[in-house]
């Protein structure tokens, strides 16, 4: 390993080696290295190939922030090696190779590119039409970086949520020190940073000053957050959206965090920004805060003989940087005509290293198969975009370029915030904030250490004081004059051969958006779509200031006016585990679910609902299902219908609101006596059914259906809010479990049980309803006819429900009582020609196309849907819902939607069907044409096959037509 | 995620409420086809302020909200009686 002697790589841990493998070759780390560095002190510097022309790429910013790092580790694509922390026995392989990293067949790619102008795609493949699905094969395969691991086993995922008065994002300096200001003044904060170790640029830039005093500084201000106890640190977490109001997304490891904050700080700091020139792109030439992680942290050197392009101060402070770790500078180039820091400049030229000033690297010299960079050509810069003709060549291996910075303040677009060109410090600025947050440090444009702790303590303190805490004013502060001397205007330079790359990711050059804005996809918007510069994995952090240069230039307009894209969640690639977190399915279960799984049955989903569907096992399904029919019609069947919707209803205007809300009529309806509920919707549409209880002249318990309780009760509640009617409403679903007893031997069996309920037909008929204890339990006994027999059905507290169950097996076992699941009793009440809502009706059913005009009071005033119905049945209806039994009931059987047809046209369809043993025929009901609903007539049913079938009309119900058997 | 202050429940996040759709007048019984049909199947989609119905699902309380549906801020949410005097009768 090449290291660079200590204290050089603060994060290393000297005395401990690792082992790790790339492309297949072992090599050695050691602990605290990323697999960037430790690669780098192997003399590894290539990492990747780039997506359209298969370039060589290193390592640039070394933070994480561009996709020139990214490797695949193990079934994880696109990780950033420069963040990615070496472990032993880490294995990590090239992306986006054709061939082998060091050889890649894709890089003829490049040779063709005059061939691939901009917008290639749009104009080649799409002509003519259906080309494009035989390029599509071609294009798949070379589309995408990683590897995506369908065989992956699923991972622990988790969502957490967190609440502060205070959100820190970014703890550098200014982060650090607003964090510790709103902290003081009372706030809790939460303070997140995307590196594993807090500080920001306090653990590697210079500063100007002696390092020490940094080290110092940074010392002291990390042991003030860690001792205090408002602040909670949580490093290696990376904010990925900052949405409404202060929700911020967090994710760090298998984790990701809902933050919901009072008050947001942005302090995610700057990007610096690549200078444009021929081959800028090649492996060893990277921005300077790059170079001093290197050497700072890792002890690694950018290269053997390193040469630096500078427009600002920082060139000069990572050149001794770089001097004092002993690394060979070759030299010097200063964009500016005289040079920014004169002492050092003329020091660099006392120790023999080259020095130009107003001049730029015009190309680095590529290496063979441009794998590394042999040296820089340099000419001075005569005005924008153009150079002398005389080119100085210097040898080197490395190029630092320090142009400038973009700050990272998209996070804050996310959420309102607008970014614009301001021409005073040739970047880009934050115009407007989102509401409740504040900005500080150099995504402020504030760039020395004392402005930015300054600025740090004012965020804190606004941000503390907005959140109630009380703060004093605190200095005012003036604009930092090093702002406008950091980034150079406008630092692009054409090259006649081109290959001069403003965006890394999509390798897209100068030429290319000028080409963009002479197709005529001028606005940043647009050329951004047309040549995807900024689509790529670094959203254009790294590429879309000097594009909006080039285009805004191109046009010949002022920069000023310049749209910016838009800037859209997550900030970086988020992991789809984080997003689906952990599966959660709540269920519901009724409280005879454990004795329904004891006895085999099979459960089915309705809404949240688990409910037994048949009992005894996977085998013979049709043959259970018809053993538990046959004991309803023959001697008893108990089934659990808890899943039903309970909503109570008391005070004296409790019958007027069941009037308004239902079609039929409540207002006399006697207590004890219960009575069929329809509902329909404003527009007269039926929208679920029930049965009302009356309990008291001022007290109603009703049943909705099993999924349409919560909507049903939800709707009551705004309407009871609007009529202001003098009535609660309590949704009692869960409060009491139901189960229906029915069949000839029904009474026969609960009149085993002790209880002060009279079960005779001359004192509990049809349709009544009865208050007793029975077993000890408190009941509400209805009968009820669903099922077309005898039965009872019966309402006790949740919690006591399975012991009357049991009992009542228990009691009907001499009988022959069967446990009746869901597709038992769909049978049963389709032999009855009940229908269920949502199954055999849909959004548009009237009552009177399904049979139930007898069910709607029209004259008895207003109801919800009232009005509507009353125009609707006045225009005349357009099909009915009718019974229908099959001719050949030995042929193929329809299925539900199943088109009912006249001729070639759509007549209706099949809503319930299913061969019933009682009346040994298939029946069903379907909607068919008002003139096919008369008995008798014989409609054709187009099956799935697209066979005909023949149906008959027949009247309902099927079974029992007189309904003498449910009222014995 | 946006926050809701309810009048009930005070500031809960967004995903706790559904919007009931604009409080708008409900036409008299006898008011003929076109006024109800314009009720039923018509929905204003204003830009700009509106008076909407919103309810907290999970303790099932409506309210009455004014929103920008521009920028979708909230400037203000009632309990339904401080805006209706006795009960909404008449709208919706």
């Amino acid at each position: 390993m090449n290291r660079l002697p200590a204290p050089w790589g603060s994060r290393l841990d000297r005395d401990r080696v690792v082992g790790f493998r790339f492309e297949g070759r072992g090599y050695q780390a050691l602990a605290g290295d990323t697999l960037a560095s430790a690669l780098q002190a192997n003399g590894q510097r290539l990492l990747s190939r780039s997506f359209k022309y298969h370039r060589p790429r290193g390592a640039w910013s070394y933070c994480g922030l561009d996709a020139n790092s990214y490797v695949q580790v193990g079934d994880c694509p696109s990780v950033h090696a420069d963040e990615l922390e070496v472990h032993d026995g880490l294995e990590a392989t090239a992306q986006n190779v054709w061939g082998s990293l060091q050889r890649d067949y894709g890089a003829m790619a490049g040779w063709l590119a005059r061939f691939l102008p901009v917008g290639f795609y749009y104009r080649a493949f799409f002509r003519p039409r259906g080309i494009w699905k035989y390029w599509e094969k071609l294009f798949r395969r070379t589309a995408g970086l990683g590897k995506i691991e369908t065989a992956t086993p699923p991972g622990e995922y988790d969502k957490q949520y967190l609440f502060a008065d205070v959100a820190v994002i970014g703890a550098g300096p200014a982060g650090i020190s607003a964090a510790l200001t709103a902290a003081d003044a009372g706030a809790s904060v939460l303070l997140v940073d995307q590196e594993p170790q807090p500080g920001g640029s306090l653990n590697y830039a210079r500063f100007q000053r002696q390092r020490s005093a940094v080290d110092a500084l940074c010392g002291s201000l990390l042991q003030r957050v860690e001792a205090h106890d408002r602040i909670r640190l949580l490093t290696r977490t990376c904010c990925t959206g900052w949405f409404a109001d202060n929700w911020l997304a967090l994710c760090r490891g298998n984790r990701m965090y809902k933050l919901r904050a009072g008050q947001v700080i942005l302090s995610t700091g700057s990007i610096e920004q690549p200078c444009v020139f021929r081959n800028n792109d090649l492996p060893g030439i990277i921005p300077a805060s790059a170079a001093q992680r290197m050497v700072r942290l890792y002890a690694v050197s950018p290269g053997h003989r390193v040469s630096i392009l500078t427009a600002n101060q920082e060139g000069y402070d990572v050149a001794q940087d770089l001097l004092e770790a002993g690394v060979e500078i070759a030299a010097v180039v200063d964009m500016n005509e005289s040079p920014v820091d004169a002492g050092a400049f003329e020091m660099f030229k006392g120790r023999g290293i080259r020095t130009f000033c107003g001049s730029t690297v015009t190309a680095a010299l590529a290496a063979r198969g441009k794998r590394a960079i042999t040296g820089i050509s340099v000419a001075r810069i005569t005005a924008r975009e153009c150079v002398a003709p005389d080119h100085e060549r210097v040898d080197c291996d490395s190029l630092v370029t320090s142009i400038g910075y973009a700050p990272l303040a998209q996070l804050a677009c996310h959420s309102g915030g607008a970014l614009i060109y301001d021409d005073e410090i040739h970047s880009l600025r934050l115009a407007r904030r989102p509401a409740a947050s504040q900005i500080c440090g150099s995504v402020n444009h504030v760039w020395t250490l004392e402005s930015v702790l300054c600025d740090g303590e004012r965020s804190g303190r606004r941000a503390a004081g907005a959140m109630g805490f009380k703060v004093d004013d605190g200095p005012s502060i003036e604009l930092d004059p090093a702002a406008q001397r950091m980034n150079h205007p406008h630092p692009v330079f054409p090259h006649p051969k081109g290959k001069e790359f403003v965006d890394f990711d999509e390798d897209q050059t100068i030429a290319d958006l000028v080409n963009a804005v002479a197709d005529g996809f001028g606005h940043p918007e647009l050329a951004k779509r047309y040549s995807t510069t900024g689509m790529g994995p670094s959203q254009g952090r790294t590429s879309a200031l000097n594009a909006l240069r080039i285009i805004q230039g191109a046009r010949a307009e002022p920069l000023k006016s310049a749209g910016l894209t838009t800037q859209r969640p997550p900030l970086r690639a988020v992991p789809f585990g984080l997003l689906a977190g952990r599966l959660f399915e709540p269920e519901r279960l009724t409280p005879m679910h454990g004795w329904h799984k004891a006895h085999g049955a099979r459960f089915m989903t309705a809404g949240l609902w688990q409910r037994p569907g048949r009992y005894g096992g996977d085998d013979t399904p049709a043959e259970k299902i018809a053993t538990e029919v046959a004991a309803v019609r023959e001697r008893a069947g108990l089934i659990d219908v808890s899943t039903l919707g309970g909503i109570e209803l008391r005070g004296p205007d409790a019958a007027l609101f069941l009037n308004r809300m239902y079609t039929f009529t409540y207002l006399k309806q006697p207590v004890g006596r219960t009575r069929y509920l329809l509902m329909t919707d404003e527009s007269g549409s039926v929208a679920d059914d029930g049965v009302a209880c009356r309990l008291a002249p001022d007290c109603f318990y009703i049943t909705t259906t099993t999924t349409g309780a919560d909507d049903v009760y939800r709707n009551m509640l705004r309407r009871n809010a609007e009529w202001g009617l003098d009535v609660e409403l309590v949704n009692v679903t869960s409060v009491y479990a139901a189960m229906n007893i029915a069949g000839p031997e029904a009474r026969r069996i609960i009149e085993q049980l002790n209880s002060d309920i009279d079960w005779s037909a001359a004192s509990f008929p049809y349709l009544a309803a009865r208050q007793g204890v029975v077993e000890g339990i408190e009941t509400l006994a209805m009968r009820v006819g669903f099922v077309g027999e005898m039965g009872f059905e019966l309402h006790v507290p949740w919690c006591q429900a399975l012991t009357l169950w049991e009992r009542l097996m228990a009691c009907g076992r001499d009988c022959g009582i069967a446990p009746v699941g869901v597709e038992a009793q769909r049978i049963l009440r389709l032999e009855k020609g009940h229908i269920i809502v949502g199954q055999d009706t849909d959004g548009l059913t009237m009552p009177a196309e399904a049979g139930l005009e007898w069910a709607v009071k029209q004259h008895k005033g207003y109801f919800v849907g009232g009005p509507a119905l009353a125009q609707r049945v006045a225009m005349g209806v357009s099909r009915k819902l009718v019974g229908f039994r099959l001719l050949d009931a030995t042929g193929v059987i329809p299925e539900e939607c199943h088109l009912v047809m006249r001729g070639n046209e759509i007549a209706g369809r099949v809503t319930s069907v299913a061969r019933s043993a009682a009346l040994e025929a298939v029946v069903g009901l379907a909607y068919v044409l008002p003139e096919q609903a008369k008995v008798d007539t014989v409609f054709e049913i187009k099956v799935g096959n697209g066979q005909r079938v023949q149906a008959q009309t027949v009247s309902t119900p099927f079974y029992d037509p007189d309904n003498q058997r449910q009222k014995m | 995620m946006k926050v809701i202050r309810c009048p009930l429940n005070g500031p809960r996040n967004a995903q706790e409420f559904i919007c009931g759709g604009e409080v708008i007048t409900r036409p008299g019984e006898d008011a003929g086809s076109r006024p109800w049909a314009d009720y039923i199947f018509f929905e204003n989609n204003s830009r700009g302020v509106v008076r909407e119905w919103w309810c907290h699902v999970a303790s099932g309380y409506w309210f009455i909200a004014e929103r920008d549906t521009a920028t979708d801020e909230f400037l203000g949410t009632w309990a339904v009686h401080e805006v209706f005097d006795s009960g909404a009768e008449g709208s919706r």
